[in-house]
């Protein structure tokens, strides 16, 4: 049977199973979005490219399936990116299709022509440019392969308009094999046995898991590991939720704002056994000084580039971290550590994550209300800054897949497309988007998208009015020297100021209670402490997209910080 | 410490620039890169010169490894291998040079390929100290240009 390209298109998404696109059309897409019209798969019509990206992606992490993108040649191609680069910075199984200007046109400066797959080559696993229409349907599924297995990551597939209308035979591989593309799975039975020697010989053990851990659902493993051989356990921002918050070894996040306890954990640990974790700066401090005392540190990774890459790796087991999990089980003997359970139970409980309790209205009362309210059940995006750390610090999420956050690339706006995608993915769900007022605005448009589709995600946005993080390392390490970081400024203003609600500040802009309600969503404005937790409850339960913006306190900082350059125990816990 | 490294790819659109971008990207310093098909036209063998310590090294051959086009890679260093680069040298030559070039052309067994009155190109091939060789020796006489091919290497046989 002959098909167009555009068929070929659609039919090859349908046998992949895709549910859902994210993306908008244009003029070198038009033959694909002529079948779409008919396609068994929603089509969600989002009102920027970099939303559409962000919306694959959290439908990915919120499932661990294959989220998918769709945008025009040009800018629609470029828009994408940074949805991309997110994908790529965090592993994210995603793929991205783009138009491109007819075959005979490419080079030639077209209308809406870019170098798509030259623009994306360094921010994706892979990248197809399909020339032949004969090729399209393997490509889509090589892509979708390749963006799945091994360490998952975003592909991106250029696909010509003439390549859209042309026809040839459908032919669907069932099997695919890619002869230079063959990721390990299994780890080593003799490195998998020397991990476990390590294990059973250490006195003061750290597992130091990352995203790898939720890639690979390896969540029980680790449960199962860390309470038979007696090992206090410290997640990245990525891993947030693969073990349970209220563990007696559970340490909570560690790095540039993680707890005293898991960083002087690290800082003291005799082996750390890194799972799924790259050894990412803002985890490892100077790595001059990162776990002088550890013998041993054992790295089990689906990637060997993440193995050896910043911090060396004495026993590295290359492959999947459930089944390498499994296996060490096997090898592992129970223990206790009673004295170094001791010493971090000591740590947590004499320097817990803390802020002032007064009467003010602080985001870190917000998000730990938020997190009693929902029993750390829901799923939860964040923007990136301040209100991102202290979601990290202060809710207590339950489950993996239930933290979505932009942690390698760290991408203000990812937060607020993301849970759209997740709640689509999820609609039984709490998806509830928790935001700083900075970066609500790099993506607000997408409050039409989630509307018009009855997608009912929650947004709290902390407003700070300032840029809080950058804000934060202005006060700390320029000497308070505000620089474009005030979100009242206006060209009234004097050129230096350091007074947050100065008298006579120009008005806070926009009202995002307006903003909601011009979008036809539920807006609503807490400014006391002794409102949040009905209003959290109302907003919980409201069957509409709620924006509810909190008037937090402005020069509020996240709090401990390992200065950028300083060893993990060199952590400010206070700023007298 | 310098070494040669063979990459078997792919012979795909785009291949070459997969590889340069990983080498701009993550900061590798590429002194040589040679590229052509194989016996089989289907994949292309790289051979690159690339400088840096053991552990740059290792990353430089697992992030190749990495990149879906590439097929095989292997770093050269202790393998028993044969080497060649080529040069085009451009060299300027005068009644009273003329024979005392052509004297170290012929004990370097490279070939004068092009003369005219004020100028030849000498060609030469083999391992990279051979040509620095010849071409200090060419110097004072004079160089107006110089191409060079980059290193090709292959493992000698067992």
């Amino acid at each position: 049977m002959k098909l167009t390209g555009a068929q070929i298109f659609v039919e090859s998404l349908k046998r992949l199973n895709v549910e859902v696109v994210f993306g908008i059309p244009g003029g070198s897409v038009l033959p694909i979005f002529d079948k779409i019209y008919d396609a068994p798969f929603k089509f969600i019509l989002t009102r920027h490219e970099q939303g559409a990206a962000h919306m694959a992606d959290g439908y990915a992490r919120s499932t661990g399936r294959v989220g998918v993108c769709f945008a025009t040649s040009g800018p629609g191609a470029t828009n994408l990116t940074t949805g991309i680069a997110t994908a790529y910075m965090d592993s994210i199984p995603m793929v991205a299709f783009t138009g491109q200007v007819a075959t005979t046109l490419i080079g030639n400066d077209a209308f809406q022509e870019a170098d798509t797959t030259g623009i994306t080559r360094p921010i994706v696993k892979h990248n197809y440019l399909v020339k032949d229409v004969r090729e399209l349907s393997k490509t889509i599924r090589a892509a979708f392969y390749i963006a799945f297995t091994g360490r998952p990551g975003p592909v991106l597939v250029d696909i010509p308009v003439d390549v859209q209308r042309a026809t040839c035979d459908f032919e669907w591989p069932e099997n695919i094999e890619i002869s230079s593309y063959k990721p390990t799975y299994a780890g080593h039975p003799s490195q998998i046995k020397r991990a476990a020697e390590a294990i059973n010989s250490s006195k003061k053990p750290v597992l130091y898991v990352g995203g790898g851990v939720i890639s690979s659902d390896a969540s029980p493993e680790l449960i199962k590991l860390s309470e038979l051989a007696g090992i206090p356990v410290t997640a990245t921002l990525m891993a947030k939720g693969v073990y349970p918050p209220s563990h007696k070894f559970y340490l909570g996040m560690l790095g540039m704002h993680g707890t005293y306890a898991a960083n002087h954990a690290m800082q003291n640990a005799d082996l750390i056994i890194a799972v799924g974790s790259r050894f990412d700066d803002r985890c490892t401090g100077k790595i001059a000084g990162f776990a002088p005392h550890a013998a041993n540190i054992i790295h089990i990774d689906i990637d060997p580039t993440s193995i050896s890459k910043n911090v060396h790796s004495n026993i590295p087991v290359v492959g999947d971290a459930k089944s390498i999990l499994s296996q060490i089980l096997k090898h592992v003997k129970k223990a206790v550590h009673a004295d170094w359970i001791a010493k971090i139970t000591e740590w947590k409980k004499n320097y817990p994550l803390t802020y002032k309790n007064d009467d003010k209205l602080r985001a870190q009362y917000v998000i730990e209300t938020l997190s009693e309210i929902t029993g750390g059940s829901a799923i939860v995006t964040t923007e990136v800054g301040q209100h991102q750390m202290w979601s990290a610090q202060f809710y207590k999420t339950e489950y993996p897949r239930h933290f979505l956050s932009s942690g390698g690339l760290g991408t203000m706006g990812y937060g607020f497309p993301a849970g759209i995608g997740a709640k689509i993915a999820n609609p039984e769900e709490d998806v509830i988007v928790i935001a700083g007022d900075g970066s609500i605005q790099m993506n607000i448009q997408e409050l039409a998208t989630a509307v018009l589709n009855k997608i009912n995600v929650k947004v709290l946005i902390m407003n700070n009015q300032y840029l809080g993080m950058v804000r934060q390392w202005q006060e700390m390490f320029y000497s308070r020297r505000y620089s474009a970081v005030c979100l009242h400024k206006s060209d009234e203003c004097p050129s230096k100021c350091d007074e947050p609600g100065r008298k006579g500040c120009p008005r806070y802009i926009p009202d995002f209670v307006k903003v909601a309600e011009a979008y036809g969503a539920v807006g609503m404005r807490i400014s006391k402490k002794s409102e949040v937790k009905q209003a959290l409850k109302k907003i919980i339960s409201a069957n509409a997209v709620v924006v509810a913006e909190f008037i937090v306190e402005p020069e509020e900082n996240v709090l401990p910080m390992v200065p950028s350059g300083a060893a993990l125990d060199e952590i400010i816990t206070s700023l007298a | 410490m310098k070494h040669t490294i063979s990459v078997l790819v792919e012979n795909k659109f785009g291949v070459l620039a997969r590889i340069s971008t990983l080498f701009a990207a993550r900061g590798f310093n590429i002194d040589s890169l040679a590229v052509g098909e194989t016996e089989n036209p289907d994949v292309s063998r790289m051979t690159i010169v690339v400088r840096g310590d053991d552990k740059i090294l290792e990353q430089v051959e697992k992030q190749l490894n990495k990149l879906i086009d590439v097929i095989k890679v292997r770093d050269f260093l202790e393998v028993p291998r044969v080497e060649r680069d080529l040069a085009l040298i451009k060299v300027k030559v005068d009644k009273t040079t003329r024979s005392e070039i052509l004297q170290i052309v012929d004990i370097f067994r490279a070939n004068i390929v092009d003369v005219s009155p004020d100028s030849a190109i000498v060609e030469v091939t083999g391992d990279e100290d051979k040509l620095e060789a010849l071409i200090k020796l060419l110097k004072p006489f004079g160089i107006k240009e110089m191409v060079r091919t980059g290193t090709v290497a292959i493992a000698r046989g067992k």
